[in-house]
């Protein structure tokens, strides 16, 4: 066994840059896999973690620009929606106002932010929002159209830096607000960093940017995430009725359902990440073939070896033995290099995700390197152990 | 006592009209402790002989017996068994394992026999030191002369204490210095006790043997007594 073993070792050390070569696809194989894997489950991490950010029963209102222009969403249009008999189902309505790229100035600095919200205080309990510092604005904040706001963590790092916000001054749009509350930060989903935004009274917002025309949503929460189906049919119902809609599919609104566009963009990266496993897989499968074709090479060249070998008493299983324990030295040496290489690079951000290393395909990588250096040269190796000794001798 | 006997022994390769007689009825009887040498003209049967003396290749008809054993039935796995007890093989080529120290090369066929290392390594010693190449014990091949090539490869023959030493053409690729060392520890080793049969086409170097056997047409044409 250990005769064996140091044959396949010698046999490997004749021929380092052609072992090497072998080697490095099989690593590169190994470490495919386990990059791609890492980068697909950290893409399906990423879009888990906004699915809990958003709270699991959180409905959307939001007005559709009809061809016969419907009737704008209202505040007293989320008022009714609040109905203990009409919307059993129904939490809490939230009218909401979104401005986009709105650009604010702390002394001197100018940032874009991505979303400007005008809500009411309820709006951050809705969204799953919790203050990291500071307080929210308040119902009498909301009441009297005071210029105070709430900033995202990526807003508020970005105009002031280090410094504490809270009690700060921005101008939005040239008008002084007051920052009464920083947010937690909720984390990039790689689709629009969600912490780039800037909430403030509804009020302030309509007198401020964007007037007193319809709502931009309205955000309503069920009672729990069991009725999420219920609670949207009564809303259709109540807003039907109010906007005077007769048929279903020429509603001016639209009730959406964040979770469900989520749990589709989640089975999305699922699918994704078999992609990439598969064309990790088939790398794999090339470097397996390499390592066929360098055996059948190796082989060829050592007819002789093997002759003199089988002259001097070897049984065909010793010879059998020593080709394979080469091929599998370099599946295992491939795929421990893969491993360490794999790792490495799952440690960088590759396009805005975060790998996420699974250490199942970790382990199945390296295990499937060896069977790789086992099955693709058990092929060379019983042509090698089945040459009949005078033949092999004559060879040159 | 009797190291080979051989009677009737018929080869034929292929079929039809590439059939190839290549032994035509060969009886001959080596004694243990014999030199013999056999010579004979290329094409004359003497390579397929000295396959089948050293249990390379089998023959299609006829029997031979190695040290009183009928070895025309085996299969492929017993023959490989048979070549490393009781064979030693002496090639023209030399045929050493390359990168791989004299020491190693001589160790192989008590690899094959499954000794432990430690008793294989001090039988592998003494063998070099018999052929007089004990201090190049860690050379590898290409470190090497040609003579002093061929002498760790009668070591790696000898390793075993075989039942015959099978040389062919163990001089051919040697000057005649080199030739002479050869020879010389062939004939020690005869003188010592073993059994040698070598082919050769040199007249000089079949005259170290004790006889002669001549190869003609596949049927042995002269020798064939002691």
């Amino acid at each position: 066994m250990i005769e064996t073993f140091r044959f396949a070792l010698r046999g490997l050390a004749a021929n380092k840059l052609r072992s090497g070569l072998t080697t490095l696809g099989i690593m590169i194989g190994v470490g495919a896999v386990i990059v791609l894997v890492a980068v697909g489950t950290g893409a399906s991490a990423a879009v888990a973690n906004s699915i809990s950010a958003l709270g699991t029963n959180l409905l959307t209102v939001s007005a559709q620009g009809g061809r016969d222009a419907g009737k704008p969403l209202t505040v007293a249009d989320a008022r009714a929606l609040v109905d203990p008999l009409g919307a059993p189902d129904v939490a809490t309505a939230t009218p909401v106002v979104t401005s986009g790229n709105v650009s604010v100035t702390q002394s001197d600095t100018t940032a874009s932010v991505r979303q400007f919200i005008g809500a009411e205080p309820a709006y951050l309990e809705a969204t799953n929002s919790t203050i990291a510092s500071g307080s929210s604005f308040t119902s009498t904040d909301l009441a009297e159209a005071r210029k105070v706001v709430v900033l995202g963590a990526t807003t508020a790092s970005n105009l002031f830096s280090t410094q504490d916000a809270v009690g700060g001054q921005v101008l939005v749009n040239g008008l002084p607000f007051t920052v009464v509350g920083v947010l937690e930060a909720k984390g990039g989903t790689g689709f629009g960093d969600p912490d780039d935004m800037a909430v403030a009274p509804l009020s302030t917002v309509q007198n401020m940017l964007t007037g007193y025309g319809g709502l931009s949503q309205i955000l309503v929460t069920a009672r729990s995430a069991d009725v999420m189906a219920q609670a949207q049919a009564e809303i259709t119902t109540i807003l039907s009725n109010r906007h005077g809609i007769a048929n279903p599919a020429r509603a001016d609104f639209r009730v959406s359902n964040p979770t469900q566009v989520l749990a589709a963009r989640s089975e999305a990266t699922e699918t994704f990440t078999v992609l990439l496993a598969a064309v990790a897989a088939i790398s794999l499968l090339v470097g397996g073939i390499g390592i066929t074709n360098i055996m059948l090479v190796t082989v060829t060249e050592r007819i002789r070896e093997i002759g003199v070998r089988k002259a001097l008493g070897a049984p065909s299983g010793a010879i059998l033995g020593q080709f394979l324990t080469e091929a599998t030295l370099l599946g295992l040496l491939g795929g421990g290099l893969g491993v360490a290489a794999g790792l490495a690079a799952s440690g960088l951000q590759i396009s805005g995700i975060t790998p996420v290393v699974s250490w199942p395909s970790v382990a199945l990588a390296f295990g499937v390197s060896a069977l790789v250096g086992l099955v693709f040269g058990g092929y060379p190796a019983h042509r090698a152990a089945r040459l009949r000794p005078i033949e092999a001798l004559r060879h040159d | 006592m009797t190291a080979i006997e051989i009677t009737g022994l018929h080869k034929v390769y292929g079929t039809g009209s590439t059939r190839v007689h290549a032994l035509r009825g060969v009886d001959m009887t080596v004694q243990k402790g014999e030199y013999v040498a056999i010579v004979g003209a290329s094409g004359s049967g003497k390579s397929t002989l000295l396959n089948i003396l050293g249990c390379l290749d089998a023959p299609s008809e006829g029997s031979y017996r190695l040290d009183g054993i009928e070895v025309s039935t085996f299969t492929e796995s017993e023959l490989s068994l048979l070549r490393n007890r009781k064979i030693g093989f002496v090639f023209q080529s030399f045929n050493l394992i390359p990168r791989t120290t004299a020491l190693s090369n001589v160790e192989l066929p008590l690899v094959y026999a499954g000794m432990a290392r430690k008793h294989r390594r001090e039988r592998a010693r003494a063998a070099l030191d018999l052929v007089g190449i004990g201090h190049r014990a860690d050379h590898t091949p290409t470190q090497l002369s040609g003579g002093e090539q061929q002498r760790v490869a009668i070591a790696r023959a000898l390793v075993t204490a075989p039942t015959l030493v099978l040389a062919d053409e163990p001089t051919g690729n040697l000057d005649s210095r080199n030739s002479a060392d050869v020879l010389a520890v062939f004939d020690r080793l005869n003188t010592a006790g073993r059994t040698i049969v070598m082919i050769t086409h040199e007249a000089d170097v079949a005259a170290h043997a004790h006889r002669t056997v001549r190869v003609h047409d596949g049927r042995i044409v002269a020798g064939v007594l002691a």
